[in-house]
């Protein structure tokens, strides 16, 4: 099911994100999701994150659908052309996989194979426009589509801590314009800086999605402070981290952090995006103590 | 822009004739161009009386210019075995093609020149893409200046307005965006959806370089 039928009927939408194994086993990827994800509308699973090569997005979206989970295909223009993104457009909506997130992508240079050649044929804006031009029947070179075409929700990503977020606001615009129809964001530690954030964003009249990561620790939280765009996490919630290490390696002190946000941010947007980072048994504690579960 | 190094001469003396005529490209705007060390290397062939002739221009790229320059030399080009160009590749292709039937050898290794800080001796650096965006990127190139050659704004990459690839150098759009504040025309940040046509850049070389 199209996630956009929730948000037009008003529901808070809850996804959590899953990166698949190095490797086609995935067997434990299923089992997480049976045990911890039951309550999330939509699995958002990633397309090689970090540029790390792994098993596809696609393929495990089919086996989460087969699973009976509503799955969102992350694409990025990272890796394919704009023929092999087209094509994939079109396998996912053959294999009924209607939810779509799509994105630049991190550069090759960031992962685990730096010598392979990066693509960004397309990008987020002109792939966003791509899949609008299949739902018209049309492909990129002009060429009409055979039979009925596909129709997908169309999401987009947005950095709203960003220490650029007037550059942000304006990509989101192009995003809104070439036809996005919700946003996830980058994951969220400073409350109020996303308030105001979607203070702006509300005019665009697009849901957006609380990102959220679960703290693992102060050390997690310093590195990501200093290498990952986007993310700053405040000292105070370092300290947090820092006051009971034996609280904070179980993860209570994570989902504490996490609820709190959630929490703080709910009224001011659509949804929540669940970032776990291999800490996907503790989602349900998350909902459960951010109030959006019993 | 390009940036053009001399080869090892080590590299050169095998492949080249007793008698070879040289053609050296003084170089021009979009070439960054080792003059001094050309002028040099093409006295001592002269001294050493491998070279058989001299020519030294500007714009080799231009066929018709290059044909007027070599006019009065053309005795020794006929002469001469093997041609060897002191130019960027764009040179040493026009050379080749003029001169089907002649050995053509590139004294210089031509390397793509990217715009990062601290690196480039050139300030400015087009990635010839054939559709140029400047006019909606505030005059900053969006093919050079970005890591991804992202023509519809910033990517979720940029770190305290440095680009994810590499910390030392700003981000493209950072710097488009803030030319674009600066100049009060941000709404050039909303221009329609760009999708790149990739054989704009060979298309228009063509247009240049054929006339019919
Ligand atoms: S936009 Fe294209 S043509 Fe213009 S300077 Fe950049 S690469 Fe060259
Ligand atoms: S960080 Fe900036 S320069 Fe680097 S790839 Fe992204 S948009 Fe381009």
């Amino acid at each position: 099911m199209r996630i956009t039928e929730l948000f037009d009927r008003g529901e808070f939408v809850i996804t959590a994100e899953i990166g698949p194994p190095k490797g086609f086993h995935i067997d434990e990827l299923l089992h997480e999701a049976d045990e911890y994800l039951q309550d999330v509308t939509a699995i958002n699973v990633t397309d090689c994150q970090s540029s790390v090569m792994r098993l596809g997005s696609l393929a495990t979206c089919k086996a989460l659908k087969d699973k009976g989970f509503n799955s969102i295909f992350q694409m990025t223009c990272r890796d394919r052309n704009r023929i092999a993104l087209q094509s994939d457009l079109l396998s996912a909506a053959y294999f009924g996989i209607d939810n779509l997130l799509l994105l630049t992508g991190d550069h090759t240079v960031m992962g685990d194979t730096p010598q392979a050649k990066p693509v960004f044929d397309l990008d987020s804006v002109s792939l966003i426009h791509a899949v609008k031009q299949l739902e018209n029947g049309v492909d990129l070179g002009g060429n009409e589509l055979v039979g009925e075409p596909p129709k997908f929700a169309k999401g987009a990503v947005v950095s709203p801590c960003s220490d650029s977020v007037d550059v942000q606001l304006a990509k989101m615009e192009r995003k809104v314009k070439a036809g996005a129809q919700y946003f996830q964001t980058q994951a969220v530690f400073e409350s109020e800086k996303f308030i105001t954030f979607m203070e702006k964003a509300k005019q665009f009249g697009v849901p957006v999605m609380l990102g959220v990561i679960i703290p693992k620790g102060a050390a997690m939280a310093n590195f990501m402070n200093n290498n990952i765009a986007g993310i700053s996490v405040p000292p105070e919630m370092i300290e947090e981290l820092k006051a009971d290490k034996e609280k904070a390696k179980a993860g209570i002190t994570g989902v504490e952090i996490t609820a709190r946000i959630i929490k703080e941010c709910r009224e001011y947007c659509q949804g929540v995006h669940i970032m776990a980072l291999g800490w996907e048994s503790k989602v349900p504690d998350v909902l459960r103590q951010a109030g959006i579960v019993n | 822009m390009l940036i053009t190094e001399l080869k090892q001469k080590e590299d050169i003396m095998p492949l080249i004739s007793a008698k070879t005529f040289v053609i050296c490209c003084e170089g021009c705007k979009e070439v960054y161009f080792p003059a001094d060390e050309a002028a040099e290397f093409s006295d001592e062939l002269t001294k050493s009386a491998t070279a058989n002739g001299t020519v030294v221009t500007e714009y080799i790229c231009n066929p018709e210019h290059l044909q007027l320059q070599l006019e009065k030399h053309m005795g020794k080009v006929d002469e001469a075995g093997t041609l060897l160009v002191f130019s960027c590749g764009v040179g040493v292709q026009t050379i080749a093609e003029m001169f089907a039937d002649k050995k053509v050898f590139a004294a210089c290794d031509t390397h793509p020149l990217p715009g990062h800080q601290g690196v480039t001796p050139l300030e400015y650096d087009c990635g010839q893409c054939g559709e140029c965006h400047l006019g909606e990127t505030g005059g900053i190139c969006p093919i050079t200046a970005c890591s991804k050659s992202l023509v519809n704004g910033q990517c979720g990459g940029t770190k305290n307005g440095m680009c994810e690839v590499d910390k030392d150098m700003e981000c493209g759009w950072e710097r488009i965006y803030r030319r674009l504040e600066k100049q009060k025309r941000l709404d050039a940040m909303l221009h329609p959806v760009k999708v790149r046509d990739f054989t704009a850049g060979e298309r228009a070389a063509k247009s240049m370089t054929t006339k019919d």
